[in-house]
This record gives C-alpha cells, structure tokens and sequence, in this order.
C-alpha cells in the first residue's frame, strides 16, 4: 500500500485538505461556521458519516455493480446521514435545531462522495475508514479556523463563553456582523487558501491559460 | 469484475459451481450481471431502510419529549418567563391552560387542555375544517385549539398566548403570540419549530427581530376598529403601532408571517375570543 494509516490521517489537514486543496465542502463551511460549538458538531457529524460510509462502501466494493455504483454510494451515505440526524434531534435537540437543514445536506456534501468514490471503491475497509476520520478531520480543521476568526470577531465570543465585551452589552467591542453573515466566510476560507498556498506553493493549481505575446510586424 | 471466473455466475446451476453454497456463488458472481445487480439494489435497499426506521423508531420517545420540551420553553419564552437553568416542567405551571373552540371564542371541557394535541387535531378531519380562502397556506384548520392564560396574583388576567402557525417560504411555521391583558397589545411572537433558510428567513428566530414586536397593537381604535398590525417593508397608513419591519433578504418568509398573523388574529382565528378578553370576561 502506498500509504501509511498516518499519511492518511496526517494529509487530509494540510497537504491534501478537502476545502483549501479541493475546494469541496464549501457551501455548508459556509452555513455552520458563524459559531465553533455548531461548527464542532458539524464536524464530527461529517467525520463519522465520512468514515462510516467509506468502510460500509469499501466492504461491499467488489459486489457494487458499477452501473449502480454511484446510488449505491448515495443509499449508504444517506441512510448513515438520517441516523445521525436522528440521534442528533434525540440527544442534542438545540444544535439539531440550529443546524436544521445542514445535517440533511451532509449527503451532496461532496467531501463524503469523493472519498467514497476516489478512496473506499478500491481501498480495504479499516484503511478507507482511517481515510474518512482524516478527510473528515480535514475538513473540521477548517470549520474550526473560520469559525473562531467568526464567532471571535463576529460576535466577541468563543464557544459562547464572552472573550471581547461588546458595546451592546456595556464593553467595548464594536463587533463586525458581517462575519456573522454566510458571505463572510467566503473571504475568510479565500484568505485561509491564500496562506496555504503561500506556506505550500506546490499546491498552487496550473494556469488554465497561457499570455500569448504576438510580435508586433 | 474482469478478474473473476464467468463459470461461476450465478445462473449457471448444474455446473460444478452449483455445489457450492447459495450466498458463495453469489458472491463470486461478476458485479456487472443484471440479475445480481438487481439483487443488491433491493437487498441494500431493504437493509438501509430497516436500519434508517430502527433508528427512528427507537429515538423516538426522545425526541418527542425534547420537542415538547421546545415548546413549553417557548411557551415561557414567549411570555417572558424563561431563565437559563430554570426548572421548566415546574415553571410552566404558571400557565392555565385552555381548549379554545375558535368559531364561538369560548373554553371548552370536552379536551383535557393538558393532552390536547393541536397539530393532530389540525390533521384530523372531523376536528378542523378545509379552508378555501387560505391566505396562511395552513390547508385545513383547527376547530379548536390550546391557548394558555397567565394570570396574576389576584386572578387577573396578565397574558393570553396563542399559537400560530402559517407556511412561510419553505416550511410550515410554527409558533406562539403573547397578548397583553387587554387583548390588543402584542406582548411577543415567538416560532418554535420552522425550516427557514438560515441567515435569512430562519432570522424569524433573531432577538433583536423579535423585540421588534413588544407593545405593537393589532387593531386601531384600542382593539375596536380595523385589524392593522403588519410586517413589511414601509409603514402602514394606520402608523409605526401597527408595523414590523420586514426580514431583509427573506420576503417571502416574511409575507408568510404577516399573512399568518393577519390570519389567525382575523375573525376567523382569534378574534371571537379576543372581544371577549378585550371585555374583560376572561
């Protein structure tokens, strides 16, 4: 195997991440990040249907017909994605209530399909597994940066534990409710892609296109 | 699956393959053979979904008990009550609570008010009726419904909240209107339970929003005259009592509550029983 359980965890954070790298994920990296205590269980709720659903589908992969194989994978991810809806709505019913929709949404999550089909379709089951939490870790690493610059900024808190005292409340912190806004995560995951292709500049995708010099007759 | 033996496909009894067991042959078969694929679409079928209704069906009774939990928090909400860490099964026993028969806007003893179950009996079609003219979207409604009176210590009337409920953009908006004593005064609209888009109509839920409804009036003339309490964009002709500014970004969710507003507080929701707390009779 050209890859070790570690390099499979270890990757998916910096040098493969599925945000900065893939770019995958982005609309509920959006949606949940505005404060960490929903981001954090945005992320474990990916992580384990990531993971779960890789080992389920590298499990059956040699008896998926590929003519089905991709509905094959959806069925699996849903089905992994309703039972944590339900245990969330069960154990943890004020976050099921704030993340509404997005729980639902981790099945076009397309962090839980590339690696269903990139990873789990020819791998064994406990590395796909191992692949899953990594990639889910991944996009958790994420979650969390965007969320404290949101959430600490946004709204001078972390966790909801108050860090800057806020005009409203008698401080003096102006905060900026921008963050709080779902557009503002595009400029803080934009800067984030920026540093990490400044930090790695091997992750700097091709040009697409080429500045032609035509000479002057 | 180009590596494995076509011999062995599962169609082929008789053969040797024939003496290996049902499930091997199986297995062994190529994925890509149409019988097969049948097979695991409905045999993957069959185990997602017991897996997925074992999941529900056992959390169930917990997540029941958590949504009437919401509510009752919301209940207290509502009416101002509610404290972080508060005992609320015992804090909501300051709530009287009511059958209301909406048509006539009298109390009746023919529910126990405390195991009524509204959206049941909104479904149920002997107990609702369908709506023609439906500016809520709501498809049929409730004949009779629980509200829950908050009084104070010599027994007179503090607040009277009302549930509400109307379709928004996406989803069916469930929630409560506090009213002062005098039957007019908008004390809080609070919903409990909707699928609004967050960060837009889901910002229903907002607090700075919803203190936009405190001491807004529904009708003119101190209740006699002309229902005029609305969410939109710009003031009414009637003034800043009867208006609530509209969510940017979310119109449709906030035409949904203005409408569903309007609805319930009309002579066809509330209104009967609310000439009677405005009479004081309550």
């Amino acid at each position: 195997m050209a890859q070790t359980y570690r390099s499979m965890l270890v990757d998916p954070m910096v040098d493969n991440n599925p945000i900065t790298l893939q770019v995958l994920g982005i609309c509920s990296a959006l949606a949940v990040t505005s404060s960490l205590q929903v981001a954090l269980v945005m992320t474990i709720a990916v992580t384990m249907v990531t993971a779960f659903s890789s080992m389920f589908i590298s499990v059956l992969r040699s008896q998926i017909p590929s003519s089905i194989r991709i509905i094959v994978q959806m069925i699996v991810i849903a089905s992994l994605v309703i039972v944590v809806d339900q245990i969330l709505k069960a154990y943890a019913y004020e976050i099921s209530k704030t993340l509404s929709v997005f729980v639902g949404l981790i099945i076009t999550n397309c962090i839980v399909m590339g690696r269903a089909e990139a990873f789990a379709m020819k791998n064994p089951p406990f590395a796909s597994f191992v692949d899953g939490i990594g990639n889910g870790l991944g996009y958790g690493l994420i979650l969390m940066l965007v969320g404290t610059i949101r959430e600490l900024f946004g709204s001078g808190s972390l966790f909801g534990i108050t860090i800057f005292e806020t005009v409203n409340n008698g401080g003096w912190y102006v905060p900026n409710g921008l963050l709080l806004l779902p557009p503002s995560a595009f400029f803080v995951i934009g800067l984030l892609i920026w540093a990490f292709r400044t930090w790695k500049p091997e992750q700097v995708e091709e040009r697409e296109y080429r500045i032609q010099t035509v000479e002057a007759h | 699956m180009s590596d494995q033996d076509p011999n062995l496909s599962a169609s082929t009894g008789g053969t040797p393959g024939a003496r290996k067991g049902f499930l091997r042959r199986f297995l062994d078969a190529p994925a890509d053979n149409t019988a097969k694929t049948i097979v695991v679409a409905v045999g993957l079928c069959l185990v997602a979904s017991m897996v997925v209704s074992a999941a529900a069906v056992s959390l169930r009774p917990l997540q029941e008990r958590n949504a009437a939990l919401d509510k009752q928090v919301n209940i207290l909400q509502v009416a101002g009550l509610y404290e972080e860490g508060i005992d609320v099964a015992e804090a909501f026993t300051a709530f009287e609570p009511h059958v209301l028969e909406l048509a006539t806007g009298t109390f009746t003893e023919a529910y126990d008010a405390a195991s009524f179950d509204d959206r049941a009996a909104a479904d149920d079609a002997s107990l609702s009726t369908a709506l023609t003219d439906d500016p809520a979207s709501i498809g049929r409604q409730a004949n009779f419904v629980t509200v829950y009176l908050l009084r104070n210590d010599d027994g007179s009337l503090d607040k009277v909240i009302l549930p509400v409920y109307g379709y928004g953009l996406w989803s069916t908006l469930y929630g409560f209107m506090a009213l002062e004593e005098d039957g007019n005064t908008i004390y809080g609209l609070q919903f409990y339970d909707h699928a609004e888009t967050p960060g837009l109509g889901a910002e229903v839920d907002n607090p700075r929003w919803k203190a936009l409804w405190r001491d807004k009036k529904l009708r003119t003339e101190e209740g006699q005259g002309e229902l005029a309490i609305t969410v939109a964009k710009t003031p009414p002709a009637a003034g800043r009592d009867y208006y609530v500014d509209a969510l940017s970004g979310a119109t449709l969710t906030s035409r949904g509550v203005d409408n569903l507003v309007r609805f319930w507080m009309s002579d066809r929701g509330f209104e009967p029983f609310l000439e009677r707390v405005r009479a004081g009779d309550i």
